[in-house]
């Protein structure tokens, strides 16, 4: 009974030189945040005036919310269009969006002045702030992601009444999910609209909207990529019927993406600002290879099917999608190339600490928890129904 | 009723007293300066400079250097971009004119520096406990019915305090009566969609460091339709969302019903 009673574990071994690399950079991180806390941003970040947002705002915090996006979009396909085809890759994609926002969440309280005032916006509200709804939908969404992961929890413990209940409310809970990430990616690029010294290839009024569909398009590049990495890691089975079918959904993302953004410089005239500079490099490095590219490679069927290809494409719409929110918030401004802004040793300890950290605990998530539950169950019995109903049986 | 400071570049005499009385009356520490190519010491504004006089030698119409001695501090802007910006309301328009900022509110996520189009607010970055500062307009001794330390001390009246709309009439007046003295620009008058803060001068503005890139309307409205939809968002993604659910999900009830009865027959 015991091998239908514990949703399928996967086989994880946490005695690696990995795994160990990971706890060394954790520690290195936790101790150079802790000297942060203890003297401020001034002596440990290479930020000043010129230059008040850096590496942290930049990668932690608005990249990061982007490589966030798996979760909702995820979601959506699965729960709301119902194609339950995607159901196994779900889950994953939900704890990297948790794990994600959590880094979001530790970046933005180790990045503002006052770490102890984070709760302020509860409090003072603001609402011509685009800041405070941020604010508001990381709180607000951080909970849902929490509350949709949990699930896997209860299952492994054998909670049959949360795991019903979980059932009952997970539809309006992943509606609110959604909306929340409507908002708040989109109001990531609203927070630009308010610097118009943002380089022309980078300022639209579009922002907003560019931010939303890039977030949908990142979302299923992160879960490809993700698939692959978990596949060899956790030596879980790869559907690339699963695959292929995010990289088509991908293709038309982002292709209505570039046809947006291309659309939009050309008609504003801001094509012609482009010069051969830093940051015109950057542009095309960002739009040539980090999406036009693996679009390329991935509307080629044959490409898309090879495994190789399809992780290669991912892997390009990743760095396409980090290195457009960094130029859109920290390199496509001119003041940091005057300043000539270039992150510590210790703003990049604490960015490579959090993304070690937010790797171990999906390591132990995996471990411990159900996450890749469904892959045992297969489509036809959906993780959620038959833990519920092996637990009921006992 | 809304105060402002007109500030008269040709007659300032780059004494500093507004920098010293600034720091004096604000309680400001002296900083460690160094030489550097400008003629001014420091540099350029800080936490601890609120207000600072730049000088800028620029030819004239006839082609002759002169000095111009520029006082710089935060512009007090009608529909200021900073607070907009502040997620908790730290800093407030007063109907007075001072943009004021309440330490006690601020977490010290220094949105409005990067908001601001002047770069005017800085942050104290060598405390542990930092803060935002800038130019209070001296909105404490404008509650006490005096004005601001700068415009109190200023010998040639270079810096003038009174209502915004006799300030402009000032101007105005000032360039008519005395063309060839000043370019016909009121800097100030319509930047960021009108400032508390306006300058005349001798020279062209761009050459005296002021950016002339400024756009005319307040820069708040940026943002705000933006944020204005969101209601509208969040009933649009939710009406959507919970539709194709209901939809898609009757639809695969109906196909399942009709397969079982398929199956029965």
């Amino acid at each position: 009974m015991k091998s239908i009673a514990d949703p399928k574990q996967a086989e994880v071994r946490l005695n690696t030189p990995g795994t160990w690399l990971l706890v060394a950079l954790v520690v290195v991180g936790v101790s150079v945040a802790a000297l942060r806390l203890a003297t401020g941003l001034g002596a440990t970040t290479n930020l000043s005036d010129g230059v008040p947002w850096g590496l942290w705002i930049g990668f932690d915090v608005v990249a990061g919310v982007a490589l966030a996006a798996g979760g909702f979009t995820l979601a959506a396909i699965v729960y709301i269009f119902g194609l339950e085809k995607y159901r196994p890759v779900v889950r994953p994609a939900i704890l990297t969006a948790f794990l994600g926002y959590i880094l979001v969440a530790v970046g933005i309280v180790l990045d503002i002045g006052r770490p102890y005032r984070i709760w302020h916006p509860i409090v003072f509200w603001q609402e011509h702030s685009v800041m405070f709804e941020v604010a508001w939908c990381v709180m607000l969404y951080l909970s849902v992601l929490a509350l949709e992961f949990s699930s896997s929890i209860w299952e492994k413990l054998r909670l049959a009444r949360l795991v019903n209940f979980m059932r009952m409310i997970i539809i309006p809970l992943v509606i609110l999910g959604i909306t929340l990430s409507t908002l708040h990616q989109s109001s990531l690029g609203s927070l630009f609209l308010i610097t118009p010294e943002l380089s022309p290839l980078w300022y639209t009024s579009l922002l907003p909207y560019l931010f939303f569909i890039s977030a949908v398009g990142i979302g299923l590049a992160m879960v490809i990529f993700e698939s692959f990495i978990s596949a060899k890691v956790f030596k879980q089975g790869l559907e690339m019927k699963v695959l292929t079918g995010l990289a088509r959904a991908a293709v038309f993302v982002w292709v209505g993406y570039l046809a947006i953004r291309f659309w939009n410089l050309i008609a504003t005239g801001r094509l012609w600002d482009f010069t051969w500079n830093a940051q015109g490099a950057l542009f095309l490095v960002e739009t040539g290879v980090g999406m036009v590219l693996p679009v390329l490679i991935l509307s080629i069927a044959r490409l898309r099917n090879s495994p190789g290809w399809l992780f290669g494409a991912a892997s390009l719409l990743i760095g396409g999608a980090v290195l457009n929110r960094l130029n859109t918030s920290l390199l496509g401004f001119p003041n940091t190339w005057q300043v000539g802004y270039f992150p510590s040793w210790m703003e990049f300890a604490v960015t490579i600490g959090l993304v070690s950290a937010a790797l171990l605990a999906f390591k132990l998530a995996v471990k411990y928890t159900a996450v890749f539950a469904a892959y045992a169950h297969k489509p036809s019995t959906p993780g959620l129904k038959s833990a519920g109903a092996v637990v009921e049986a006992e | 009723m809304a105060k402002a400071l007109l500030i008269d570049v040709t007659r300032c005499t780059g004494c500093r007293g507004c920098q010293v009385a600034c720091k004096q009356w604000n309680e400001l520490p002296g900083e460690k300066t160094s030489v550097s190519t400008s003629w001014t010491n420091p540099k350029e504004l800080s936490a601890y400079t609120w207000t600072h006089v730049d000088f800028r030698e620029v030819p004239n119409r006839a082609g002759h250097p002169t000095w111009n001695f520029v006082h710089k501090r935060c512009f007090h802007c009608l529909e200021p971009a900073c607070v907009s910006a502040c997620p908790v309301g730290a800093l407030q328009k007063t109907e007075e004119g001072p943009v004021t900022y309440d330490a006690a509110r601020c977490m010290g996520c220094r949105y409005c520096m990067v908001a601001c189009p002047f770069s005017i607010p800085k942050f104290t970055w060598d405390s542990a406990q930092p803060v935002i500062a800038k130019c209070t307009f001296c909105a404490d001794r404008l509650a006490d019915g005096q004005e601001p330390a700068c415009a109190k001390t200023c010998l040639t009246n270079a810096i003038q305090f009174g209502e915004r709309d006799e300030l402009i009439a000032e101007a105005q007046g000032r360039i008519q009566a005395t063309p060839g003295r000043y370019v016909n620009y009121i800097y100030g008058k319509d930047e960021a969609g009108g400032t508390s803060v306006m300058y005349l001068a001798g020279v062209p503005f761009d050459r005296l460091g002021f950016k002339t890139d400024i756009s005319l309307e307040p820069y708040p409205e940026r943002t705000w339709e933006a944020l204005s939809k969101i209601p509208w968002e969040v009933l649009g993604v939710a009406a959507v969302m919970s539709g194709t659910w209901w939809i898609i999900q009757r639809r695969e009830k109906n196909g399942a019903n009709s397969i079982s009865k398929k199956a029965k027959r």
